[in-house]
């Protein structure tokens, strides 16, 4: 499986797809939602990971466009303490069991991942 | 008048509310990030013990990554705090660009979500008022935020801060978006509530692309 991780905290991202990485998962990451539309011109991903509070161009926003361009990838959201808002309008997109809060348990997302690449 | 002090606590508590929850969001950022690295050691010491070698200078760099982020967290907390007692005083003698600095720094989040830069260019003269920091930091947030949707395609906020003879004035420029139109519908109730407790003045120019907003050096609240 390869995974893209979508966050603007480098440090939090580039940490997180090491771990993946130890795990056996194919794990990249990038900064921004522009650079993530780049990215997915290149490879193909089964999933990606993406923040909900992305600069300029935000998680919600991007997954739409990713979806047109990769209909087959799954999603997960991750976020800081979003709104009340967020968490209706996310977990009716994408089921509230694929919307986790920081900081995550690596076991579980590993879960997540697995359960969301086998749901239809 | 009541109606006035109503808006005012309205738009304090929403002022309060959103910069709490935005300091928040940032605390959480940053106890992720070190998650994740103190979790990447764990892992390092899991693979040590089945006897893979572990370079030092990668649990040096992991264990740096840890305490830049810590000196982060200390930095929104410390502001967190400040912010929290600036209600402590109804009135206080404060450096007018030290509070325009201030509030940027708490708007930073909101503006880097938008893709905004903020310059800030400081007076000649050190600009002291006496006022209710409190409330001024929120009319120059709603200021800000304002600005923040108008700024047009350069994404740009110049914020200067100036003396005059009877105190103070911040001028919000290069707002390219500030059409006419918009500028009718600035300063709303809100800002106009805000405007009348601090004694102060705002002037929106389409033509010069700006906000700027008068205050005076003293006033009785």
């Amino acid at each position: 499986m390869k995974i893209l991780l979508v966050d603007d905290e480098e440090e939090l991202v580039s940490a997180l797809a090491e771990r993946l990485g130890i795990r056996g998962i194919d794990a990249e990451w990038v900064i921004s939602g522009e650079e993530a539309l780049l990215r997915v011109k290149d490879g193909k991903f089964d999933l990606a990971v993406l923040d909900v509070k992305l600069p300029k161009l935000g998680g919600r926003k991007l997954k739409k466009i990713l979806q047109e361009k990769c209909p087959d990838m799954k999603y997960i959201f991750m976020t800081g303490h979003g709104s009340e808002d967020d968490f209706q309008s996310i977990s009716n997109e994408v089921g509230k069991e694929y919307y986790l809060f920081k900081p995550v348990d690596i076991d579980d997302l590993i879960k997540k991942i697995k359960e969301a690449l086998h749901s239809h | 008048m009541n109606s006035d002090i109503n808006i005012i606590g309205e738009s304090g508590l929403q002022f309060f509310g959103k910069i709490s929850a935005s300091i928040s969001h940032e605390i959480n950022n940053v106890l992720a990030i070190i998650n994740e690295n103190a979790g990447l050691l764990d892992d390092f010491t899991i693979m040590a013990d089945k006897g893979m070698p572990i370079d030092p200078k990668r649990l040096k760099n992991v264990a740096s990554k840890i305490l830049v982020q810590i000196r982060r967290a200390d930095e929104i907390v410390r502001n967190m705090n400040t912010f929290s007692h600036t209600i402590d005083q109804i009135k206080a003698d404060l450096d007018l660009r030290e509070t325009v600095e201030f509030v940027v720094t708490l708007s930073h989040r909101f503006a880097s979500m938008r893709g905004i830069t903020i310059e800030i260019k400081p007076p000649e003269n050190i600009v002291i008022i006496s006022t209710a920091a409190f409330f001024l930091e929120n009319l120059i947030w709603l200021c800000l935020d304002f600005a923040m949707n108008i700024t047009g395609s350069a994404k740009t906020i110049s914020i200067l801060i100036e003396e005059t003879g009877s105190g103070g004035r911040i001028r919000f420029a290069g707002l390219e978006g500030l059409t006419s139109e918009l500028a009718d519908t600035f300063p709303s109730d809100r800002e106009t509530a805000l405007l009348g407790m601090l004694k102060s003045e705002l002037t929106v120019s389409a033509e010069e692309k700006e906000l700027i907003l008068y205050l005076p050096k003293l006033h009785n609240l």
